[in-house]
């Protein structure tokens, strides 16, 4: 394997980049061109925008990033012993099944946790029914 | 290497890229008439014979549409964006091998854009690299519907790249004991040559069924097609991350969307159903017939794949969005992790004995 395997890659991300490139360009000389301050809004149902754009969004999303950090540096890990399988054998399976297993118990342990729970309310850290039964 | 090989490389490249762009206007077309026929509709009939090229009208459409730059843009990042969406489109498609590698003057022109030994591992980068176009257009936009649209989609994707990675890992360690090792397509496909008992053809289908049902769902939602289309969720978001976008930029991004299918559908073809194998009768019939049959097995089970996305597209209904991340972290990655495990323990007991025999 050398680089200059990478070669097409390199010609075809050029094409893609010619590609859109010129079809953009040229298209604005086809293309009518009359901005009005009502086209310009930002879309709103055809109203005028009363708000801002919100730049905050709910914190499970970056949560979501970051189960997904774990899982995919896991995968990466899978990639590099499922190529070389048959040569590791036994070893190499008892080791990556240590290691898938510590995974699997990380995504139970998110899953009990509530962190895999999209409505908030059903989150498992704080339930209004186990105060009621306790009390 | 010299100037011919060069222009080989040159010609593959071209390959790709017209095969990638008339597929797509065939398969907007043949999408429109799938569903327009399970839905007792006639479906784009006017442009062309049988509506072909209904596509072609509405791209040319396109190309006479005002680009409109809305006063609340990030400008550099908003004309950004359509590039970023169609580069990876396109070079994803790069690592599948489309035929048969065949020898001409001595030389031996593979059929494939460009055979990398990290094959598996670009498909999994492009799929993430495509990302980006989807939260830079809906961050760049300055625009509430975008902006949603644009965190549902990076959320629902980086969920279900983790399933995909999972079931192509199946496979991989699968056509290891075969081909010896392989994250190269073209390996994985030669490892699928020959039959079971005589009739049946050695795909991984058949040994990793439960791998393709997981990849088949996570490329679905990877592709953002119905029913795991919340990203353009009319109802909710209007158009999702695009809804700012006017003119050509707009059909740049119908045009990632429909190679991704496309790409996406020949790389589970290409995994799990055999690729490019199938007979193809060398010395019983005009070799460049033998030659061609391959591309064209490919080309069946792929759209046997893509048929598949309209049918269920056809059939279901949208998902919530709390459903789609607990069939993407509870079911899919679960199943995926459990298969792997019991995949693992099955191949090795067949390949290397019982752990306390060897």
């Amino acid at each position: 394997m050398q680089l200059i395997d990478y070669l097409p890659i390199a010609i075809m991300a050029a094409l893609a980049v010619a590609f859109v490139g010129v079809s953009l360009f040229v298209s604005k000389f086809f293309s009518p061109r009359n901005p009005t301050p009502e086209k310009l809004a930002p879309y709103e149902c055809g109203i005028l925008p009363e708000s801002e754009p919100v730049q905050r969004f709910p914190v499970k999303f970056y949560l979501v990033a970051m189960l997904f950090v774990i899982f995919d540096v896991e995968i990466i890990f899978l990639f590099a012993w499922a190529t070389r399988f048959p040569d590791l054998g036994w070893y190499g399976v008892a080791a990556m099944g240590i290691f898938t297993l510590f995974v699997l118990e990380t995504l139970i342990y998110v899953w009990k946790r509530g962190a895999l729970d999209w409505n908030v309310s059903r989150r498992a850290r704080y339930r209004p029914v186990d105060e009621e039964r306790a009390a | 290497m010299d100037g011919v090989d060069i222009l080989i490389v040159v010609g593959r490249v071209l390959a790709v890229f017209v095969l990638l762009l008339v597929t797509t206007i065939f398969n907007v077309w043949l999408e429109r008439k799938t569903i327009a026929d399970m839905q007792n509709r006639v479906g784009p009939d006017r442009a062309g014979p049988f509506g072909l090229l209904q596509t072609v009208a509405d791209g040319l459409k396109l190309f006479f549409k005002e680009q409109i730059n809305p006063s609340k843009v990030e400008y550099g990042m908003f004309v950004l964006a359509p590039f970023l969406a169609v580069i990876p489109a396109l070079l994803l498609f790069m690592v599948v091998p489309f035929g048969r590698p065949f020898t001409i003057g001595g030389r031996e022109v593979l059929l494939q854009g460009a055979d990398l030994n990290v094959g598996v591992l670009f498909i999994l980068a492009m799929s993430s690299l495509a990302v980006y176009a989807v939260v830079l257009a809906g961050w760049s936009s300055g625009s509430k519907y975008p902006l949603l649209g644009a965190v549902r989609a990076t959320a629902q994707a980086i969920s279900y790249e983790a399933a995909i990675g999972l079931s192509i890992v199946s496979v991989v360690m699968f056509s290891s004991t075969r081909a010896g090792g392989t994250l190269s397509l073209a390996g994985i496909v030669e490892s699928q040559a020959g039959t079971y008992l005589g009739f049946l053809p050695r795909w991984n289908l058949f040994p990793q069924v439960v791998a393709f049902v997981i990849f088949f769902l996570a490329i679905i939602a990877e592709t953002n097609r119905a029913p795991f289309d919340l990203v353009e969720a009319e109802q909710e978001l209007v158009g999702g991350f695009h809804t700012e976008y006017s003119g050509m930029r707009f059909a740049m991004y119908q045009l990632a969307e429909y190679m991704n299918i496309f790409s996406m559908s020949a790389i589970c073809a290409t995994l799990f159903l055999g690729g490019w194998n199938g007979p193809t009768f060398d010395g019983q019939i005009p070799a460049w017939v033998s030659a061609v049959l391959p591309t064209v097995w490919l080309l069946i089970k792929t759209y046997a794949v893509i048929f598949a996305f309209f049918w269920i597209r056809a059939t279901m209904p949208r998902l919530r969005y709390d459903q789609l991340m607990q069939i993407g972290w509870k079911r899919l990655i679960p199943a995926a992790l459990v298969w792997l495990i019991l995949s693992t323990v099955a191949i090795s007991v067949r390949q290397f004995g019982l752990p306390w025999s060897a």
